[in-house]
């Protein structure tokens, strides 16, 4: 691994960011990435945050058009409510702040409690919990739909919306709407090292894949003998079809795990487009690239958000932050 | 009449005795740490050990600089630190188990075992609620309630419940964390975080001996 030590990886990747994004203002200390310009006048402030090691999520986010701030935690381990509560203060205008959250234990309950916390504090929080992945199939029983993927439609959509000056219940509909028209599903062709680890998370012979993972180096729900890109592509887009079933057109998003190159993405990008015309769904818009990763892990997940006009619109709306940047 | 006065005030259970239990605990969990990992590579996400090492060194770091005065302000003082430093799941469950438990000895010099057993069940049930889980959802509940239960009894009861539940995990299916998401596949392994809140317990008997 390209690091120092285990222990350091979270605070010299900030210093990294730092020393490349003068754009922003990254508080090492207290591990908290804002924009330069909060707080803006009038503006809600969305804020996020999240283990690290899905980078460009959230740091790379950070930008007009999108967040506010990001909060990162340790490697796959939320960050703590102390560093949320810093961000919203920092960059709460008194327009209120949004909390987006993907759908872990350990996020929703450190972002419930830094809620509660800059609430006495007197700022006015919102939050959206972000669950899309398709492959929790039974959520009675389990901790509920991950948040992957759609955390990016939810962030830059909502963040267009919040940039605009919608108030904040406005930026919350937005959000909540983007996350309900969203699913997701992920497959891994290898497992990811943690640094503290050393090694690799699970076990995953060559020759086999795992449908169904999430974004933390947790196995997934099957385990198969390899795939094509077209046969991923087929279990991959049926699997989120089945849940959302689009009555019109979507956004679509084929993201990257870490470790597998873009050649291969735009390769596997070119099947899903296969399958959603198969299918009768029209792409409107697509983004194929490395966002919402987990360390170094091999593998893909596609994403896909029924748009409507207003979706559109705020899609396309400009953003300028480190990861996505356009329409300025 | 020295007696009488023990069992007026609660009992003999001091700052000294609830500061030696935080260190002991901190002691177990860097001496466990790469085994907790080992557990959570195999139903999470191989951080449970470094997490808990991180949150108990500072919690024993606290504990040295700013001693409290009494049992009910050394846990809730660790239970915020652990929430402040620990993140993920575990920082806000073991934060809200030890400041629940904290709260519940309010501001007596020094408690009883019983009231330590009751306030610790106090403190079981709030970590029950903050997480939505209930005993043999294969979580740090199937350890924490049969020790909170059995600590009216003894320490040594109390641990030997928190082990005994943690081994039960083994045949669990998870139904809660990060687990959860295995389906099926979370059997057969012992929950990382019914091991390490059986490693508390140890300590707190470790201390009582």
């Amino acid at each position: 691994m390209l690091i120092n030590v285990p222990e350091t990886v979270v605070a010299d990747a900030l210093r990294g960011m730092a020393a490349a994004h003068p754009e922003l203002t990254v508080d090492v200390e207290h591990r908290v990435v804002l924009r330069r310009d909060a707080p803006v006048a009038g503006r809600v402030a969305l804020v996020s945050g999240g283990g690290s090691g899905h980078e460009p999520l959230h740091g790379g986010f950070v930008g007009p058009g999108m967040l506010a701030a990001a909060c990162p935690g340790e490697v796959f381990t939320s960050p703590v409510p102390d560093q949320m509560v810093r961000a919203a203060a920092a960059v709460d205008s008194g327009a209120g702040v949004l909390f987006v959250v993907k759908n872990y234990t350990g996020d929703v309950l450190n972002f419930e409690m830094a809620a509660e916390l800059a609430e006495d504090e007197g700022i006015q929080i919102a939050t959206v919990l972000v669950n899309d992945d398709v492959a929790v199939t039974d959520s009675l029983y389990t901790a509920g739909r991950r948040g992957t993927g759609a955390t990016l439609f939810v962030e830059k959509i909502a963040g267009a919306a919040a940039e605009e000056g919608a108030p904040l219940e406005r930026v919350e509909a937005i959000a909540r709407r983007v996350n309900e028209r969203s699913r997701s599903f992920g497959v891994a062709l290898s497992a990811c090292t943690t640094p503290a680890k050393g090694g690799p998370t699970f076990d995953l012979p060559p020759g086999e894949l795992e449908l169904g993972i999430g974004i933390h180096g947790e196995p997934g729900r099957e385990r198969r003998p390899m795939m094509t890109s077209g046969e991923i592509a087929d279990f991959a887009v049926d699997a989120v079809l089945e849940d959302l079933r689009p009555s019109g057109p979507v956004l679509a998003l084929v993201n990257g795990m870490g470790a597998t190159p873009l050649l291969e993405l735009y390769g596997f990008h070119a099947e899903v487009q296969r399958v959603l015309t198969e299918r009768g769904v029209p792409v409107a818009r697509a983004l194929v690239g490395n966002y919402v990763t987990s360390l170094d892990m091999a593998g893909c997940s596609v994403t896909l958000c029924e748009a409507d006009e207003e979706i559109l619109r705020l899609w396309d709306a400009p953003v300028q932050t480190p990861a996505l940047r356009w329409g300025r | 009449m020295s007696d009488m006065n023990e069992s007026e005030s609660g009992g003999a259970l001091d700052v000294a005795f609830f500061t030696r239990w935080l260190t002991l605990a901190a002691a177990a969990v860097d001496r466990e740490a790469d085994r907790l990992t080992e557990l959570d590579s195999a139903i999470g996400d191989a951080d449970h050990g470094a997490n808990l090492k991180r949150g108990f060194a500072a919690v024993r770091d606290v504990l040295e600089k700013e001693p409290p005065q009494t049992p009910g302000a050394v846990l809730v003082t660790a239970g915020r630190q652990l929430i402040s430093t620990v993140g993920g799941a575990s920082g806000p469950l073991y934060g809200t188990l030890l400041r629940r438990t904290g709260k519940g000895l309010g501001d007596s010099v020094t408690v009883s075992r019983e009231q330590l057993a009751a306030a610790l069940t106090e403190g079981v049930a709030a970590v029950g609620r903050l997480g939505g889980a209930h005993a043999g959802d294969k979580t740090m509940l199937d350890a924490l309630g049969p020790a909170a239960g059995a600590l009216g009894e003894s320490f040594e009861a109390a641990r030997d419940a928190a082990e005994r539940g943690a081994l039960a995990t083994v045949p669990l299916q998870a139904r809660k964390g990060r687990a959860s998401y295995l389906g099926e596949r979370s059997v057969g392994h012992q929950d990382p975080g019914a091991t390490s809140s059986a490693l508390l317990v140890a300590a707190l008997a470790e201390a009582a001996a």
